[in-house]
């Protein structure tokens, strides 16, 4: 194996595959990037098992053939070259990988390709498309709220199915137990009749990070087991969670009857300043309703008492209800609208939160207890 | 040092003396006598203390000779003269020995079969541990008809202090003191070690000075001189790892670190450096807090024989998760991380933390994640200790709060807490769970 490759190109597909492989590995293949050279473009793969990424960049091969070297300590070194580098990789003498650039020359312990787990994906039958724009809102409405509980796995993960509301939508649901989140678009050609999927937590961060700077379309195809994420040359192929997401539907309530409207800057500035003073581990705080305004309180035995009043338009009866300030914040994070509609029940029921730009996004919020 | 102290220097006077048996205060006029030689003019008996500070000290530690032990001889005159060793079962550690035992250099948390080696003739009792919290709440009690600042360190020691107490008791901090230790003697039947100095630090050190049935006091004036001679292992949070670093450092004795600036100890080891520089000097700004809160609480078993299968260790997971949810709400604390502790063979023990999403209180919570870290350690392996505790703890406010997918948890609480009220109407063992039958 010989080729020549710009920093820039191999930097770039380097820390898009190097940040699936884990810190510490006992299993030491698992810690070492692929590189295969085949005319003209180099793929570089990484795995940790339940999730493989295959990223193409453009390189001059002179000589085919492929090495596995440390994913980490390869992306360090490119790191720190000189911006503009010329990058030449060759397997030298005792499987050991050359690089050199400029005066620069290491040789890195390698492993051999055959080593190399390969992630077998299968069949997958169902293929759609959508833009990145969509699949980032899919995401970024819904992946705080996924939970990290490991006995509950089946929420360790964002669930992507197809619902039928009023028409058909391709929708994603994430949810702790303490808050969920839901988002939608319309159903993509080929995505009817997919089965519903939970996208692990680390696939989500993942694929979020390689779509940041893509503007285009993602090829998804999955299967019961699998999902794999095409664009652009490069490629996420990942389990899926093995285990049945919990009807959700039941969970969020159609009866509630106090509505509030509030504008969405003026509460989160005000959820955030008060909460500087709650402890850490509860970080609760508590909303009055009034007629035409919320008090947001709180209230910490060692560090003193806060309180904010904000303007809303509130007109049911006068309640006071508590909230965590953290889980509040995600979600008026994620509101586009000037303003969040919220529709209350009681101090122990859930709350639901709806952004006035967004139809298909709501948010349910499980009180605390203050 | 005050003025006085310096005038009393330069006289050569050694203070006022205070009988422990009677509780005479002695004018300290005289000349130092030799230690030992004299006695109380009132009653005769040998065991005065004189010291410059002792009737301005007011700070206590207060620590139980051989608790376990102690209270096992008093229970049992034939023990009185025999080696006694409490602690559990065939295997399993020495939780406490008597004075006797310990001249066969028998100590705390050595393992039973090594204690027997080293003492074939002791008596070992399994422990009691219902009777000794019985006897450590007399003797807390007793305390805290003392001064309302007792802030306890475990079942059987105590800081107290005593600042201000002394119109109340009609009696110097010192005497009252003296006179508690010989009240725990003659009502409770159990002997105490009284260290008085001037913060919790050096009181702690002067208590274990002069034990069993002993009273130390280390007064500011001596102090930078006492300490200047102790290893450094003396003072507290300098454990067996740190002190190797010290010693790499060429750091053995405190009177070293006394030479160093806070400053260059910070730079040096830390945060850490900075607790260097003062418990070096004998400064300790900490306050005695009588809710002093507990850091963590758990509870373990060592088995007679190892135990490997998984029903049997989740069985006494169970009540052990019931011991740690009972002491918890008792305090009214909740716990935001769950701790396994397991060993196998003589020294092998592991530990595994989780963390909970939220605060629990629930002996159900604490059982089903330390279940769920067991299963994923005992794949047929025998395991000799099994425990189970909590950290990360918080007032109860926020525990437990209600879930959206599973409204079935509000209700196990409920169930939960329900039980409780049972027992505490009618006894621990009124009403129990089908897995613990």
């Amino acid at each position: 194996m010989k080729l020549t490759i710009e920093r820039a190109a191999l930097l770039k597909a380097l820390g898009h595959v190097q940040s699936v492989v884990e810190r510490r590995n006992t299993i030491p293949i698992l810690s070492n990037v692929q590189i295969e050279a085949a005319d003209g473009s180099l793929a570089l793969t990484a795995t940790d098992l339940d999730l493989a990424i295959v990223e193409h960049a453009e390189a001059q091969v002179t000589e085919p053939g492929a090495i596995t070297a440390p994913a980490h300590t390869l992306f360090d070194i490119v790191r720190k070259l000189p911006e503009g580098a010329e990058i030449e990789l060759s397997l030298g003498a005792d499987q050991r990988l050359d690089l050199r650039a400029g005066r620069s020359h290491f040789t890195l312990a390698c492993l051999p390709k055959e080593d190399f787990p390969v992630m077998s994906e299968g069949d997958l039958p169902h293929q759609f498309s959508i833009s990145s724009t969509d699949l980032k809102r899919l995401i970024d409405r819904t992946r705080f709220a996924i939970s990290t509980e490991e006995t509950r796995y089946y929420l360790n993960g964002i669930y992507l199915h197809v619902a039928e509301s009023n028409k058909p939508r391709l929708r994603a649901v994430a949810t702790d137990g303490h808050r969920l989140a839901q988002a939608e678009i319309p159903v993509p050609e080929g995505a009817t009749g997919m089965p519903g999927v939970i996208i692990p937590r680390k696939t989500v961060g993942e694929i979020r990070k390689l779509i940041d700077e893509f503007d285009g379309d993602i090829e998804i195809a999955l299967s019961d087991t699998k999902i794999r994420f095409s664009f652009d040359g490069a490629v996420l192929t990942s389990k899926l969670i093995d285990g049945t997401f919990p009807d959700y539907t039941r969970v969020i309530p159609v009866g509630n009857d106090k509505m509030l409207s509030v504008d969405c800057r003026s509460l989160a500035e005000a959820v955030d300043r008060v909460s500087t003073i709650s402890s850490d581990r509860t970080r609760s705080v508590k909303l009055s309703l009034d007629k035409d305004r919320i008090i947001l309180s709180v209230n910490s035995p060692e560090h003193g008492t806060a309180t904010e009043e904000v303007a809303a338009s509130y007109s049911s009866e006068a309640m006071d209800v508590g909230f965590n300030a953290r889980y509040l914040l995600d979600i008026l994070g994620q509101i586009d609208g000037d303003e969040v509609q919220a529709e209350l029940a009681d101090p122990a029921s859930p709350t639901v939160v709806r952004d006035a730009a967004d139809e298909g996004a709501l948010y349910v919020l499980m009180p605390m207890r203050v | 040092m005050t003025e006085k102290n310096d005038a009393d220097q330069a006289t050569g006077n050694a203070g006022d003396a205070l009988c422990r048996d009677c509780l005479t205060r002695l004018p300290g006029a005289r000349p130092a006598a030799k230690t030992g030689s004299e006695r109380c003019a009132h009653c005769g008996s040998p065991r005065l203390i004189r010291h410059r500070e002792l009737f301005d000290l007011s700070l206590a530690h207060v620590d139980c000779d051989a608790f376990f032990a102690a209270i096992e001889k008093r229970d049992n005159p034939a023990l009185r003269d025999q080696p006694v060793i409490v602690g559990g079962g065939r295997r399993g550690v020495v939780a406490t020995c008597c004075y006797i035992a310990r001249t066969y250099g028998i100590h705390s948390a050595m393992p039973m079969y090594r204690a027997k080696q080293a003492c074939p003739r002791a008596v070992v009792v399994p422990p009691d541990m219902k009777k000794y919290r019985a006897v450590g709440r007399q003797v807390r009690q007793m305390m805290e008809a003392l001064t309302p600042l007792v802030e306890p360190l475990s079942i059987d020691e105590a800081f107290l202090d005593l600042a201000g107490t002394e119109r109340l008791h009609g009696a110097a901090p010192a005497a009252s003191l003296a006179g508690l230790a010989a009240r725990i003697e003659s009502e409770i039947g159990i002997t105490v070690s009284v260290g008085l100095s001037y913060n919790k630090f050096m009181a702690k050190v002067a208590s274990d000075m002069d034990k069993p049935r002993g009273f130390a006091v280390l007064g500011q004036g001596e102090a930078l001189a006492f300490l200047a001679a102790q290893p450094v292992g003396l003072l507290p949070g300098i454990g067996k790892a740190f002190q190797g670093k010290l010693r790499r450092d060429g750091i053995t004795r405190i009177g070293q670190l006394q030479g160093m600036e806070e400053k260059a100890l910070i730079r040096r080891y830390g945060v850490i450096g900075s607790r260097l520089a003062r418990f070096s000097r004998g400064q300790d700004a900490r306050a005695v807090n009588p809710h002093g809160a507990a850091k963590s609480i758990s509870s373990e078993r060592s088995f007679d024989l190892d135990i490997a299968d998984i029903d049997a260790l989740e069985k006494q997971l169970w009540g052990m998760s019931e011991n740690v949810s009972a002491s918890l709400k008792s305090k009214n604390l909740a716990a935001g991380t769950v701790t396994l502790k397991l060993r196998v063979g003589l020294s092998r023990t592991l530990t595994r933390s989780s963390k909970l999403d939220n605060p629990t209180q629930l002996a159900q919570v604490i059982f089903e994640r330390g279940c769920q870290l067991l299963r994923r350690e005992a794949r047929g392996t025998a395991f000799r200790l099994l425990g189970i505790g909590v950290s990360g703890l918080t007032g109860a406010g926020a525990a437990d709060q209600p879930d959206l997918l599973d409204p079935g948890a509000a209700k196990k609480a409920v169930i939960e807490r329900a039980m409780d009220a049972v027992r505490g109407r009618f006894g621990g063992d009124a009403i129990k769970k089908g897995r613990a039958l």
